[in-house]
């Protein structure tokens, strides 16, 4: 039986596993490498905010014969969370790591087009919703071309280790919508979760085979939303590399000018 | 951690106002209990679901996943949906997921049973 002062210390932990109340993202330190373009001040958005169909997608690994359990394999996870990712997809977590309230900058590349490879450029981020010792949730910012978020998970079922990620989305706005039902950002976002599925599973010397259930929540688009492609972080992206040159001659003249 | 810990039962509170008093968790595991609690206040004609947190001991990620999966159907079914009994902690787990924006929050079912009332009169 426990003691009311385990029971306190339980639940303060449990309730620590939440985010800080926050209505804007704030990025702090820019890990090397990464790029801050459409995080910084954007509020977190849910399912409810995005503008496509909302889809809830789950994907899982069976790692038949991990002699670990779920709170350990989740812990290697939050550990290795960037380096289970496909090679265009850069996540750069914070110094904190994937914790709650922390926020993960990623540098994507995307294909323009299907069977293309990826070459657009997309500056992003996430912000740590939740996170345990068997999950954690990430949710998007605005202009994220996904608005809802994503949770990894790990459990026992049939005395086998489960990893797990669900995806509750829609796409943020209209062009995003457009990608996903005609230009394969959806295929392509399923293969970047089957992907990470597999390495998680390579990390423990096991050959996962990951298997994907969808269902359509909300078949429904919201034209209340559209107003979001004004923050659309791939439009931006590609304007901010486009003006590189003019800002880097600017630069130029202003250190002259001193 | 425990998986189902809930217990989800529907009580009648008006013509067509049904509370779902949530007692336990709310996680990845609650899905069947609180989706049929949901259908068993539907098929009697709610047009007001109300869900009780007053006794709610925890809900993580999963849990809020499944209320948006709740709010939709109410909303594709022309219900509304309200909540009470909220902490203090979870309505700012409300505000942040932006869940707020959406179910009409009251700090009471008093209250929450009043805005009913208003919007039949």
């Amino acid at each position: 039986m426990s003691t009311p002062e385990l029971d306190s210390k339980a639940t303060r932990t449990r309730q620590d596993a939440w985010a800080a109340p926050v209505s804007k993202m704030t990025v702090g330190q820019v890990p090397e490498g990464a790029m801050n373009l459409n995080v910084e001040g954007r509020q977190p958005v849910s399912p409810l905010q995005g503008f496509g169909q909302l889809w809830q997608k789950t994907f899982r690994v069976r790692l038949s014969g991990l002699e670990m359990s779920p709170e350990e394999v989740m812990r290697i996870w939050r550990e290795n969370f960037p380096k289970f990712q496909p090679p265009e997809n850069r996540f750069y977590p914070q110094m904190t790591g994937i914790s709650p309230g922390a926020v993960v900058l990623i540098n994507a590349k995307v294909p323009p087009l299907p069977g293309m490879p990826s070459m657009l450029p997309v500056s992003t981020g996430v912000m740590v919703l939740y996170a345990d010792e068997e999950m954690f949730t990430v949710m998007c910012p605005e202009g994220h071309p996904l608005s809802g978020w994503n949770n990894f998970r790990v459990f026992e079922e049939d005395g086998t280790v489960v990893a797990e990620v669900q995806e509750m989305s829609r796409a943020s706005d209209p062009l995003y919508e457009l990608f996903n039902r005609f230009l394969g950002s959806s295929a392509q976002q399923d293969r970047i979760w089957t992907h990470v599925l597999t390495q998680l599973a390579a990390h423990f010397n096991l050959k996962g085979q990951v298997t994907m259930t969808k269902t359509l929540i909300d078949p429904r688009v919201q034209w209340s939303e559209a107003k979001n492609i004004s923050k659309n972080a791939g439009i931006r992206t590609m304007f901010y590399l486009l003006g590189t040159p003019f800002r880097w001659i600017g630069n130029s003249f202003k250190a002259d000018g001193k | 951690m425990s998986k189902t810990n809930i217990v989800v039962t529907d009580r009648k509170a008006g013509e067509d106002v049904h509370i779902l008093d949530i007692q336990g968790e709310i996680n990845a595991y609650a899905e069947n209990e609180l989706m049929d609690a949901y259908t068993q206040a539907s098929s009697n004609n709610a047009r007001w679901i109300i869900l009780n947190f007053s006794d709610l001991e925890y809900m993580n990620s999963s849990g809020i996943g499944l209320l948006v999966t709740m709010l939709i159907r109410v909303q594709r079914q022309n219900q509304k949906l309200l909540a009470f009994g909220l902490t203090d902690h979870y309505k700012q787990i409300f505000e942040l997921t932006r869940l707020s924006e959406a179910i009409i929050i009251h700090d009471t079912e008093t209250a929450a049973l009043a805005a009913t009332n208003g919007a039949h009169s």
